[in-house]
């Protein structure tokens, strides 16, 4: 028997549960858990220098792993911070368990000093979330935090412990077993046999890949299916690098800045696999008008998504990597001669149109100039914005779970601390965040984190002295008026950089930017990359907003 | 209520929810909020707690829409929502309280 406050019990639960870092920020509601984090050995924790950077720290972290990860932050404002990181990992179905300090319960409800309901903000943004009672409930709260935020579809967890709870001393006769996600559902074979008949019977399929696939660990089983039945493969902006760009069957990106071929060929296609994906606005165009003459079989492990969206003649709702392990022996090798031939076609006439992409002081080149530096396990995170979707179409991403980058709730701010998140879970790995100015003044503060922890990041910030795709919008669908998008004025980057620890280098300035590239890359430690590119230049081809995605400009 | 006239709203096609729920104090938050969030209005709520205070039973009447069928799944997600049944308009829970609300 043990006698254990709130705190020592939270951070034993963390601990138990394998948890190795935590990032957050410490205040007057969470000090006891701070004060009993302080004496663990096991758990490490990185003091992020605003809560948001916390989540995205915690995600970049989660995203690498698969993982649920932890981020913490006192009552109040460091509460509030931290809703648009967990409102992105809702949107991205990222495995997150956050942790805030409440008011006291007997304060609860009266204004107190850095009182919100938090509760009651993190309903919508999470899966699940828990308001503590008692010491004793989180014996059963933190491990079904964890199972939850892992199981099936994963998701955002918030657990909110009033400061009396956590200095509430109690005895703890046993321990719970750490949270584990929930069995995969049964698979339904039947179902599975008719989207097998489908695939068989189809001329013209076209298979398309989610961020399920990422989460289910399916990469390899998606690639064996379409290699077996020679299915044309098309990405959302998630399941980038379950299949490699390079791969003869990939069609890259699909929907407003996939490349022409690609949604040319949904166009026409006969039958559409849906796996582990959502049918997202930006994936789709207008609905009405996305794979117009196609049946479609949806696999996913949210029975809400089936038929959300667009009719499934067949809906599978089962782990996408259990189903399509299924679907495998149910369908004979295919060599769809004619169907590939077109494809191949489309692919010639209409291919993504990369200008530059020899030039390292171009925007495509910087990115190619970038990846002939690194592997494929190097990890690549993106802020949002035109630097996010030049790299999407461009960067030759070849594995999962290397592609971290916000893409439901497309949160500006979000790659430089998923970064650091992600070189704290693999400390070995090269790491590149993708940046543009806008983005990364958005959470610059992190680059003092990054600094402390010495971690191995770059950030390639590519630099127009505006928001950029909003500058693109304007120029494309509001009479060229430029309004807000251009900033008047230009901060030094490199000096910023400098000024939190870090080093830096401009590629602006530099006689031979390859050089200048390669030796950035490869010096061990966090290092700013500054470049300069035209504000003039657009993230094309891209379907309007609203349109249908074959009504595509330029590209 | 949703901008239709009273007429209007007792010649809808109405339907019956009936949620079993983890008894505690944000259950009636999370279900009403899968709701308004999607401007989905909830023409009538009963919650009474079931045997010894564990579970309650949430009644609604909402509307019927395209968006019912998508609504059901999104609540039987819930963490705290146990089971969710359909029934008609003609269920006999609302109209036994209509002499409560006239």
């Amino acid at each position: 028997m043990t006698i254990l406050s709130g705190a020592q019990l939270t951070v034993r639960l963390l601990e138990r549960q394998g948890v190795r870092v935590v990032a957050g920020i410490p205040g007057g509601a969470n000090l006891p858990i701070y004060d009993a984090l302080s004496k663990s050995a096991q758990i490490r924790h990185v003091l992020a220098r605003h809560e948001q950077g916390a989540g995205f720290i915690a995600q970049g972290m989660a995203r690498v792993t698969g993982v649920p990860a932890v981020c913490m932050a006192s009552s109040g404002p460091g509460a509030t911070n931290l809703l648009t990181a967990i409102a992105d990992a809702k949107l991205d179905s990222i495995p997150l368990v956050a942790i805030t300090g409440q008011v006291p319960r007997g304060m609860i409800g009266t204004d107190a000093f850095q009182e919100v309901d938090t509760y009651g903000l993190t309903i919508p943004i999470t899966k699940h979330n828990f308001l503590v009672d008692s010491a004793a409930e989180l014996l059963e709260v933190m491990p079904n935090a964890f199972r939850i935020a892992a199981s099936g579809r994963p998701g955002p967890v918030l657990i909110d412990i009033p400061k009396d709870v956590q200095t509430e001393s109690i005895d703890v006769n046993a321990w719970p077993e750490p949270g584990a996600p929930d069995p995969a559902p049964p698979v339904d074979i039947a179902l599975v046999q008719r989207a097998a008949d489908l695939i068989e019977a189809a001329e013209r399929p076209i298979l398309y890949l989610g961020g399920g696939i990422m989460h289910a660990g399916a990469s390899e089983t998606a690639s064996a299916l379409a290699e077996k039945s020679s299915l044309p493969t098309v990405m959302t902006l998630m399941a980038l690098g379950a299949l490699p760009v390079d791969h003869p069957l990939s069609l890259g990106m699909l929907g407003m800045h996939g490349a022409r071929c690609t949604n040319l060929a949904l166009d026409e296609c006969d039958l559409l696999i849906a796996v582990g994906a959502r049918f997202d606005d930006r994936a789709t165009g207008k609905v009405a008008a996305f794979c117009p003459h196609a049946k479609v079989i949806h696999i996913d492990i949210d029975s809400a998504e089936l038929n959300k969206i667009k009719t499934a003649h067949v809906g599978i709702r089962g782990d996408a990597a259990a189903v399509l392990q299924e679907l495998l022996p149910r369908v004979r090798g295919q060599d769809r001669y004619s169907w590939l031939a077109r494809v191949a076609e489309l692919k010639r006439m209409f291919p993504l149109v990369t200008p530059g992409i020899a030039d390292p002081r171009t925007h495509y080149g910087l990115i190619r100039a970038v990846a002939e530096n690194l592997d494929d396990e190097a990890i690549v995170t993106t802020d949002v914005g035109q630097h996010q979707m030049w790299v999407a179409q461009s960067y030759p991403l070849r594995r999962p779970r290397r592609w971290l980058t916000s893409g439901g709730l497309g949160t500006m701010g979000f790659g430089l601390p998923a970064a650091i998140g992600a070189a704290l879970a693999e400390p070995d790995a090269a790491v590149v965040c993708f940046s543009g100015d806008g983005s990364i003044l958005m959470n610059v503060q992190e680059l003092a984190t990054a600094a402390e922890e010495d971690v191995n990041i770059k950030v390639v910030l590519m630099n127009n002295n505006a928001l950029g795709l909003v500058h693109q919008q304007q120029t494309l669908f509001y009479g060229k008026r430029i309004y807000a998008s251009r900033f008047r004025a230009a901060p030094d980057f490199v000096r910023i950089a400098e000024g939190f620890g870090l080093r830096a280098v401009d590629l602006d300035t530099a006689e031979n930017p390859k050089e200048v590239l390669h030796q950035a890359l490869t010096t061990r430690g966090p290092c700013l990359i500054h470049a300069g590119i035209d504000v003039e230049d657009q993230v094309l081809p891209m379907v309007p907003p609203g349109a249908a995605n074959i009504e595509m400009i330029g590209g | 209520m949703d901008g239709q006239s009273l007429f209007e709203q007792r010649t809808s096609a109405r339907t019956v929810l009936e949620l079993d729920v983890v008894n505690h104090p944000g259950v009636m938050s999370h279900v009403v909020g899968l709701f308004s969030r999607r401007a989905y209005n909830v023409e009538g709520i009963l919650c009474m707690p079931v045997g010894a205070g564990a579970t309650s039973r949430i009644w609604l009447l909402v509307n019927e829409d395209a968006r019912l069928a998508q609504m059901v799944k999104q609540l039987e997600k819930l963490e705290d929502v146990l089971s969710v049944r359909r029934h008609g308009a003609d269920h006999e829970v609302f109209e036994r309280l209509e002499e409560f609300f006239r």
